[in-house]
């Protein structure tokens, strides 16, 4: 194939939640530009939260994703909650930590299997994949299922969950209704292990990448639903200095902020971030998976996420489990929040990586100002380096092949350009 | 009988409308939102199978479609493809790779006028539930009957 000038490019990307494209150009057989578009329209929600009631965020908010609407209003209450000066702790906590699992499962399961595994198999769609492995999907959609099921239990329905509010919840689950989790997590747990077996054995392309990751991390746990700022260059702030170190930016191509550290520029968010920084945190099952899979905390290859979201699938049933053996239900399904005039920040672990939230709140309670940062934004300048360092690697790869694994290396991100969009299709130029 | 939609996209609840009116007519009929397993878990154990949804092909607000599902997909044009949200024609695809195929499945596509934000239906859609009620209850009979 002659080294001459062209462009790969993919106006539809598919196997991704929203509407986005891509972009590669190639000059003279040198890489010369890349870009992740996001056109997926403007959402407004930072706009229309302002006038609204300080107790109105997290149901608005969770409006931003079918996907992962707990993510959104775990962020939500937690700021608002910091905003009033109330920390939820106890039983109320463990429960937040419960429907977060859910969501974790739910959402993992649908990337690892439905959207990812395709790209590694040859199948170009789940349903594709299925009439091979009709088996293994089956089980995808069971696994799936479990999550739906506790984020049901939990949070009153599987979708947008309705029973959340800053406080706590509007009713707490008996320990009884809690019961029959348990024996669907167990199966749950068994079908991630498979996951991590069959992901782990599959070919990975030789790419790794010197990433900034930055995650959550609380002291003794796994981070989920809160913790300090933290990376593997240095990083380490609370979330109320969100604001201080990272800056969101605008660039033409794309309705997506982008957003980057004041100090060093691109970082990553996400399961990789996550599992790297706080690997001694997993649960005990989760860790020996990894272990058996060969994957530690040195990982940086990011077709790898797919082990990874596995993984933690392991840990997210392994702590639905252990959160539901110590469940005693509180004796208030609330805290009592009064709003007192100040700026509240909360981030917390969405299933692709940290979603911020900061809102300013006046004496009543009425929302001033919003801001909230989704992973996807923060790790659109991650997935544009990882391109151009992808298509330079494999430059002399057919253009569908090398079309493929260009959208291949965007669904490691798992991107959710619905709550990007403040955004994805492929183009390849080849001049 | 399962009717899709969502009751607060106007026309989108014509599904939903149809197998209110059936289940008060004493079919097995139920409404869900359209999420895939959920579709496949409705029709678990059921030889027969009627799906309702309204869709949006650039055909007369009211038209009503029929497709036999059983064997051929459900054509192209009556269905959005979308690059991330798994509609009616994936999940019968699924179910279909999946080996979770009823022994009879028949789709009925109700064509919307508006599928904005709020709650009732066109006059143009609420003439086509009627229609697409009557027509089910007669093939639900039929069906019922031969056995």
């Amino acid at each position: 194939m002659s080294r001459k000038s062209k462009t790969i490019k993919t106006d539809f990307l598919a196997r991704v939640e929203g509407e986005g494209a891509m972009l590669v150009k190639i000059k003279d057989g040198a890489l010369e530009d890349v870009q992740l578009k996001i056109y997926e329209p403007p959402r407004f929600f930072e706009a229309f939260l302002r006038g609204r009631g300080f107790t109105e965020a997290p149901d608005i908010t969770a409006r931003i994703c079918g996907i992962c609407p707990v993510a959104y209003q775990m962020s939500a209450v937690r700021a608002m909650e910091q905003a009033c000066g109330v920390e939820v702790d106890g039983q109320l906590r463990a429960l937040r930590r419960l429907l977060y699992c859910g969501e974790w499962i739910e959402s993992h399961a649908l990337h690892v299997f439905m959207l990812h595994l395709p790209d590694f198999l040859g199948y170009e769609s789940a349903i594709e994949m299925a009439k091979d492995h009709r088996d293994l999907v089956q089980r995808a959609l069971d696994l799936k299922r479990v999550g739906n099921e506790v984020m049901t239990v939990v949070g009153g329905r599987e979708i947008h969950p309705v029973n959340v509010r800053v406080g706590g919840f509007y009713r707490s689950p008996r320990r009884s209704e809690l019961q029959p989790l348990v024996e669907k997590l167990e199966r749950a747990r068994e079908t991630a292990l498979e996951a991590v077996r069959l992901t782990a054995g599959l070919d990975f392309p030789e790419y790794d990448y010197d990433y900034e990751l930055v995650s959550l991390s609380a002291s003794g746990e796994y981070p989920v639903d809160r913790g300090r700022l933290v990376s593997n260059r240095g990083l380490d702030i609370d979330v109320t200095e969100y604001p201080e170190h990272f800056v969101e930016e605008h660039v033409p191509w794309s309705n997506a902020l982008h957003s980057q550290l004041r100090e060093r520029g691109a970082y990553l968010v996400g399961p990789l971030a996550r599992f790297v920084l706080n690997y001694e945190l997993l649960s005990e099952g989760a860790r020996a998976a990894a272990v058996e899979a060969g994957i530690g905390p040195d990982v940086r290859n990011p077709f790898r996420s797919i082990v990874v979201r596995s993984v933690e699938m392991v840990f997210a049933a392994e702590e639905s489990l252990r959160l539901i053996a110590a469940y005693e239900q509180p004796d208030r399904p609330a805290l009592e929040v009064v709003p007192r005039a100040g700026v509240g920040h909360g981030a917390t672990e969405a299933p692709r990586g940290v979603l911020y939230h900061r809102y300013e709140i006046d004496a009543e309670g009425t929302i001033l100002d919003a801001t909230i940062v989704p992973p996807t934004s923060q790790n659109q300048k991650a997935i544009e380096d990882d391109l151009r360092g992808v298509v330079a690697r494999y430059l002399d790869l057919p253009e569908p092949a090398l079309a493929l694994r260009c959208e291949q290396t965007i669904r490691n991100y798992d991107p959710c350009i619905s709550c990007a969009t403040h955004f994805l299709t492929l183009e390849v130029e080849r001049s | 009988m399962i009717g899709v939609g969502n009751a607060w996209r106007g026309d989108d609840a014509a599904g939903l409308v149809v197998a209110r009116r059936l289940r008060d007519r004493g079919v097995n009929a139920v409404a869900i939102d359209g999420e895939p397993v959920a579709i496949m878990d409705a029709w678990e154990g059921a030889e027969a199978v009627w799906v309702v949804d309204a869709v949006s092909s650039g055909a007369a607000p009211g038209a009503v479609h029929r497709v036999d599902v059983t064997e051929a997909e459900l054509p192209h044009e009556l269905t959005r493809t979308s690059s991330h949200a798994f509609g009616l024609a994936e999940s019968i695809e699924l179910a279909r790779a999946l080996g979770r195929m009823p022994a009879r499945l028949v789709v009925y596509g109700i064509e919307g006028a508006s599928f904005a934000a709020g709650v009732g239906l066109s006059p143009a859609v609420e003439s086509a539930v009627g229609e697409v009620v009557a027509a089910l209850r007669e093939e639900v009979e039929m069906c019922t009957s031969r056995r």
